[in-house]
């Protein structure tokens, strides 16, 4: 280790020590302390089957649940004071809304200025007709951009779960989806016939309430789910080879993705100039015309894209485990 | 407004795009992205915390959108909040370092990427956390944080990840309905969301002596959905699991920053929500400061019970959750600087541990019971090394971060006398001495050689600090950090006095 003196010598120094230690070439609790290895079953094999038998027996032991005595009054307990945990929170949450302010009453804190300011001036300082629009997508749109990320992140997590990423051969995700569906009448001429008329009136109706979502009750997120629910009543009728012709995983991506990246940038621009005290510059048009209010309307459109797509997305994940 | 006061909404929009636009990188590219968007945001936040300090102005205020206060959205950004942040970013960039090796043997490949997903969206919602000024904010982004967490636990797919995650949604959506309803009931009570608002409202409904009993019942039962989320001792079930047998970087994320970050949330509440006059004068810190107590005995028990390396330090997570609510239980200025100071020791320290130990079991063939350890810190002496210092910083030796924390706890407890101060000092003692007894079993076995014939027979490798390069620098980074926390403690409690001076 050193050059300048011997081995032996440089062991019995704290640095030489030191590194040995480090080295695993000494253990200084050799010869200090006691280390012994904690009991192995015996050597023989009859001590080793012994040994065995009586983990086997431990162990039916362990699992008999029904003749356990400890295991019953245990599950009695558990059941008596998981309800008595409940009735408390109940009866409190009961005596705690006696006590709240009466449902209705005009002298109740909650209706403040922030209510009236949302009621009075919500269609000229957002431009959109629909106060509660106004509200989500203008007035706290930063709670409701986490909230469109939630979804996002819904969805990544149940592709974590449902993905099936294997392409071919036993166990690959258009096999299990074979197998699921084995029973299931295929090509059913009554779900199709339905559904011809049904989806095209269902996806227009969800494209109404998107677009008009400033105007009258509804928007993107409500849109959206009626979107997704025609995609998947058709999806339901003609089975995936129809759907996989327009809307595979890519489109998926590249949907969410445009539209999430749009809101981001869109809202960020907003936020910045507010902050700043800057004009926007985009211009809320007139109050219940269809292109006003800003940009509501596009934030409408993306959340409703990104909710459809969501929810046949999880549809397929389910279904298929990809699609 | 100077330019850097941009940076909280920066931050937080940066990791909000970064997780967005991942999902159509490929792994590779997503790994670089996410490795740059925590480097740039601790820069940033680093920075903020350096004009904060030198101007000595307190907080501000940033509005999101074209709406002041109480209509729109806002944050609000002080010297503890930036410190915070930095601090968060810092530790979040060692633990994907320190697991990014071993990621390729706990995921599917062809998952990676929404990993990365993952972990740039719970960085965002940690900052929102962080930084918000709304309490509805504040639930939005919880509800991303828990939901996150949950994918970091089960994307090591197998049965026992899978329990653990289902386990922890449960608990975590219990917390999350009572914090939902605690809110809820607020709104009510006061009609704003706005935090200061409320504050405002508050200070006037216990002057005028009305809705008395709703607002004990909404604030107990927001602090008890935190303390659910953040593993309060007798709420912790779901913790060994889900630290336990997650992936590395996930476990080192989950202990010190998720966890970490309802905390803050709840201190946040505490100080601009509803006051610290109310909740001192209220009985639920005297029930924090018991469950906390009870926390640091049973957790420690638990810990000393367990075979299984990382289940053990995932035990030893509850004992130092009740020291942090202990802190806050002792009804001062003194504990709750303590309580801050140990969320910083203890998300440096549990990370560096959860890291180290899977560098010894890697190399005692993926055995991870405490038995088959013996002389791993000789093959791996990097992870050995890390292990040792992470242990001894949580049993409280001097030099390292966990002393400082421990001082802080027992002064705190001494300089105002209350009948708090006997059982905080012993049960403190008592407390150390477990530690104590499982850390240092552990460090003493990892160092106490194996036999060359098991060595031999098991197929025990050794792996040397060359072959693990990126691995060795993260567990001397952490090192240095828990050193810096240890040795340099002053300027940091001043810091986090000046912060909580003006937090309210």
């Amino acid at each position: 280790m050193s050059r300048r003196i011997p081995e032996n010598e440089y062991g019995k120094r704290p640095m030489g020590a030191f590194r040995q230690w480090m080295e695993g070439s000494r253990d200084p609790y050799a010869g200090n302390v006691e280390v012994r290895a904690h009991d192995m079953p015996g050597e023989s094999e009859e001590q080793l089957k012994k040994y065995q038998e009586e983990v086997f027996t431990v162990l039916r032991k362990a699992q008999d649940t029904a003749n356990n005595n400890q295991y019953t009054l245990f599950r009695k307990f558990y059941r008596v004071a998981a309800l008595l945990c409940c009735l408390t929170l109940t009866l409190l949450l009961f005596i705690t809304v006696a006590y709240l302010p009466p449902v209705g009453n005009a002298g109740n804190p909650a209706n403040n200025e922030v209510a009236a300011k949302y009621i009075e001036d919500g269609m000229q300082d957002t431009g959109a007709v629909n106060i509660v629009t106004g509200m989500i997508l203008d007035y706290r749109a930063f709670d409701t951009f986490g909230e469109s990320n939630v979804l996002f992140i819904a969805t990544c997590t149940v592709l974590i779960l449902m993905r099936n990423d294997k392409k071919k051969g036993k166990g690959s995700a258009e096999e299990e989806e074979r197998r699921d569906s084995f029973h299931e009448p295929k090509n059913d001429r009554i779900l199709q016939t339905v559904a011809m008329v049904l989806v095209p009136f269902i996806i227009l109706f969800g494209i109404y309430v998107i677009l008009n979502g400033h105007l009258s009750p509804g928007g993107g997120f409500s849109g959206g789910a009626i979107i997704g629910a025609g995609l998947i009543l058709y999806l339901n009728a003609f089975g995936f080879e129809k759907t996989e012709r327009f809307f595979t995983a890519k489109t998926y991506k590249w949907i969410s993705f445009l539209a999430l990246s749009f809101y981001c940038i869109a809202k960020s621009y907003s936020f910045y100039t507010g902050a700043h005290h800057l004009e926007s510059g985009i211009p809320l048009g007139t109050p219940g015309d269809i292109l006003s209010s800003g940009l509501i309307l596009p934030l409408n459109i993306c959340v409703g894209l990104v909710v459809a797509c969501t929810m046949y997305a999880f549809f397929a994940l389910f279904r298929k485990g990809g699609f | 407004m100077d330019f850097i006061q941009n940076v909280p909404f920066f931050s937080i929009m940066i990791s909000m795009f970064s997780g967005i636009v991942s999902s159509i990188l490929s792994e590779k590219w997503a790994k670089r992205l996410n490795t740059a968007v925590i480097l740039v945001v601790g820069a940033m936040s680093g920075a903020l915390l350096l004009y904060l300090w030198q101007a000595g102005t307190g907080s501000y205020i940033f509005m999101m959108g074209h709406f002041p206060a109480p209509w729109g959205n806002e944050i609000r950004a002080g010297v503890l909040e930036a410190g915070m942040a930095m601090f968060f970013c810092i530790v979040m960039l060692l633990s994907m370092t320190g697991g990014r090796k071993k990621l390729f043997d706990e995921v599917e490949y062809s998952k990676h990427n929404i990993y990365y997903i993952l972990v740039d969206l719970m960085l965002s919602s940690l900052l929102a956390l962080v930084y918000t000024n709304d309490l509805f904010t504040a639930y939005v982004f919880v509800e991303i944080n828990t939901i996150a967490a949950c994918g970091l636990i089960m994307i090591r797919q197998n049965g026992r990840t899978i329990e653990a995650a289902v386990r922890y949604m449960i608990m975590s959506l219990l917390g999350s309905g009572l914090l939902l309803m605690g809110i809820c009931m607020l709104y009510d009570l006061t009609g704003h969301l706005l935090m200061s608002n409320i504050k405002q409202a508050m200070a006037e409904i216990m002057a005028n002596g009305t809705y008395r009993i709703p607002v004990l019942v909404t604030v107990g039962i927001m602090t008890t959905g935190l303390a659910i989320k953040s593993a309060l001792f007798p709420c912790h079930a779901w913790l060994p699991d889900a630290y336990g047998y997650s992936t590395v970087s996930s476990a080192a994320m989950l202990s010190s920053l998720v966890s970490k970050g309802y905390i803050f949330l709840l201190i946040k509440i505490f100080y601009r929500v509803i006051g610290l006059d109310i909740i001192y004068d209220s009985h639920i810190i005297g029930v924090l400061f018991m469950f906390g107590l009870c926390g640091m005995l049973f957790g420690s028990f638990s810990a000393i019970g367990e075979k299984d390396i990382r289940r053990m330090i995932a035990f030893s997570s509850v004992a130092q959750i009740g020291y942090i609510y202990m802190g806050f239980g002792l009804g001062t200025q003194e504990g709750m600087v303590a309580s801050v100071y140990h969320i910083l020791v203890h998300a440096a320290t549990k990370s560096l541990l959860f890291i180290s130990a899977i560098g010894l079991t890697d190399v005692s063939g993926g055995s991870r019971s405490f038995f088959a350890l013996n002389g791993s810190g000789y093959r791996n002496k990097s992870a050995g090394i890390g292990f040792a210092v992470g242990s001894l910083s949580m049993v409280g030796i001097p030099i390292f971060s966990g002393f400082v924390s421990k001082l802080l706890f027992a002064k705190a407890a001494i300089i105002n006398p209350t009948w708090k101060m006997f059982p905080t000092v012993i049960v403190l003692a008592i407390s150390t001495i477990l530690n104590a007894i499982y850390f240092l079993k552990t460090v003493i076995r990892i160092y106490t050689p194996e036999e060359p014939a098991v060595i031999e027979e098991k197929g025990y490798y050794s792996i040397s600090w060359r072959k693990q390069k990126l691995y060795t620098v993260t567990i001397i980074l952490f090192v240095i950090l828990n050193l810096i926390l240890g040795m340099n403690s002053q300027p940091i409690i001043h810091l986090i006095e000046t912060g909580l001076a003006n937090f309210a």
